[in-house]
């Protein structure tokens, strides 16, 4: 049996903001199968009270203080943006 | 004799004498991409008229600059941001992007006044081993233009190798330094994590990333580390660790030296020509003094897939980013998250989309604990292995990658098999720990790469261990550019 099924990839998709034709999905379901498969090589493994690695430095938070300096100009922050208005950039309308 | 194939050293010293001028040098470089760039396909873009001011600017005012990097030409990998100069990470996302900053690398090339010469090509947003992900161009390998450079750097590697710069930077996440370098004969390095900021360094997996320098000699690589390391203020990973003189570190003698040797990086799947290679250079190492041992990294085996967990999850966060509205790609739609899916379809490929979505399944409601997490506590494991044989050793050999080279096409359409190529080089990142690649001999006409690992910012052992086995090998090896006219 398939370790994911065409509709949690389809669900999936839509988490990560992806769409895919239905052939698209048949084989991501497949490949996507495989490469979990592989990875549930890691369950052969004894973890349990292992620390879990997030990050190998032993870094707390780094702070600064807070002090006011020249930003970006807008037109230059707008230069790569693909619409704009007013100086703004431009988004499909999100409230009717 | 070409001239790249004198180290940055050499050429200084011809700046200063007036023996030759940085100009020249810069137009060594692109008279040679202009003959074999046809071929080779490194760069995607290049810096022409930058460079040639850059270089005569430095020409008017060459007495007495001691700069590190003087008037020497340097091909940027496409995902480190260039101020007013494309750079696309090899995906059409990108394909318009004008950054508005340098990278805090670049930044430092040029405090050293080295001169960048152009963008070079790579995987798309560095997810792959191939460079056969790149949207724009396959790049080839000098050795044979029928095989692949290894990736994600394949540009940098290639590059260097056709003599087309004198050094380049690449990014390595999971190897994209050191298997390309390996493929195609040069020197790479992938720094202690921390030690070179990713400032500007377009995001891939931001707790395995590291900028390094690959080149011809381990001396140029000591120095162009050297130029681009530090502390940063913009990446509060960035370590505040002093930065060596490397060059210091280049002695010859590695009488004593304790060298870890591990019997997992000798498995099955490894090419046992590539083995024999290995093993040669582990005598060499031996006749100069160091104490070779057999030890054991038990975790290896399950490096490759906590490392796509892993790797995977951080992209699908950082990727999260490119969503059409500040810039790349905007398809065309009246529905906001229509509108987000339509720009990210059009504007990734299909390794990229694959890896996003491993991701997102990995972080997702209900599979945290079994994926991620178990993930992350096998990366605990593997990090534990390098500290214990650290205790004893000072470095660990092994080869780069289980074969040479392979072909254009062979392994592009079975991910598994193309990730498992990585797994000599996957174990470095997981652990942040530092490792070289350097040329060891050829196999059937193919470079392979000796690898060289060492403690948290420790590279100047590295760079003993490497610079006295390559003055004593001298190998000196050159590709053919097979089919190309130079």
């Amino acid at each position: 049996m398939s370790r994911i099924t065409e509709e949690q990839v389809k669900h999936v998709a839509h988490l990560a903001r992806l769409s895919f034709e239905d052939e698209e999905i048949a084989t991501l379901t497949t490949q996507l199968g495989d490469i979990i498969g592989f990875a549930e090589e890691l369950n052969g493994l004894d973890t349990e009270g292992i620390e879990p690695t997030t990050h190998v430095l032993d870094l707390v938070n780094v702070l600064r203080d807070d002090v006011v300096r020249a930003s970006l100009p807008r037109e230059e922050a707008l230069k790569n943006a693909p619409e704009q208005e007013e100086g703004q950039v431009l988004v499909p309308q999100i409230m009717e | 004799m070409a001239l790249f194939d004198e180290g940055l050293v050499e050429l200084k010293k011809k700046l200063h004498n007036k023996e030759i001028k940085s100009s020249e040098l810069i137009d060594e470089s692109f008279k040679r991409i202009q003959e074999v760039d046809d071929q080779v396909k490194a760069f995607l873009t290049l810096n022409e008229e930058a460079a040639r001011e850059a270089a005569k600017a430095i020409d008017e005012a060459v007495e007495g600059d001691s700069s590190l990097l003087l008037g020497m030409p340097i091909g940027i990998k496409d995902n480190i941001v260039t101020k007013g100069l494309r750079t696309t990470c090899s995906s059409q996302f990108l394909d318009n992007f004008i950054p508005l900053h340098n990278a805090t690398a670049l930044e430092k090339i040029y405090t050293a006044k080295g001169i960048m010469i152009g963008k070079l090509n790579m995987d798309e947003f560095a997810m792959g081993s191939s460079t056969e992900n790149s949207s724009y161009q396959k790049t080839r390998n000098p050795w044979d233009l029928d095989r692949v450079p290894g990736g994600s750097s394949g540009g940098s590697a290639a590059s260097v190798a056709a003599g087309e710069v004198l050094f380049s930077l690449g990014s390595d996440t999971g190897g994209s330094i050191r298997q390309p370098a390996s493929f195609c004969g040069v020197v790479g390095m992938k720094p202690t994590y921390g030690r070179v900021s990713r400032f500007g360094l377009v995001a891939f997996a931001s707790s395995l990333d590291q900028i390094g320098p690959l080149t011809r000699t381990v001396e140029d690589n000591a120095y162009l580390l050297e130029a681009i390391s530090g502390h940063d203020g913009y990446d509060s990973t960035s370590a505040d660790v002093d930065v060596p003189n490397y060059a210091s570190h280049l002695t010859g003698d590695i009488k004593g030296l304790k060298v870890a040797v591990p019997k997992e990086y000798f498995a099955e799947g490894v090419n046992a020509d590539v083995k024999a290679k290995i093993q040669d250079a582990i005598k060499q190492l031996e006749s100069l003094g160091a104490v070779c041992e057999e030890v054991s990294l038990p975790h290896t085996k399950y490096a490759v897939p906590a490392y796509y967990i892993i790797a995977s999850s951080e992209a699908s966060a950082n990727l999260a980013r490119f969503d059409g509205v500040r810039y790349g790609v905007r398809a065309e739609s009246n529905d906001l998250i229509e509108m987000y899916k339509k720009s990210r379809n059009e504007g990734f490929g299909d390794e990229v989309k694959r890896r996003i979505m491993l991701g997102t399944f990995a972080l997702s409601s209900g599979y945290y604990d079994a994926y991620y997490k178990k993930a992350q506590q096998v990366r605990t494991l593997i990090k534990q292995d390098f500290e214990k044989v650290f205790e004893e050793y000072d470095v660990i050999v092994g080869p780069t990658t289980p074969t040479t080279a392979f072909k254009i096409g062979e392994k592009v359409d079975d991910p598994l098999t193309m990730y498992a190529n990585d797994i000599l080089t996957i174990p470095v990142n997981l652990a942040g720990v530092p490792a070289i690649s350097l040329p060891c001999g050829l196999s059937d006409g193919l470079p392979v790469g000796l690898q060289i690992i060492g403690k948290p910012f420790d590279e100047g052992t590295i760079y003993r261990t490497a610079h006295a086995y390559e003055q004593a090998t001298n190998l000196g090896l050159k590709p053919a550019l097979k089919g190309v006219n130079a």
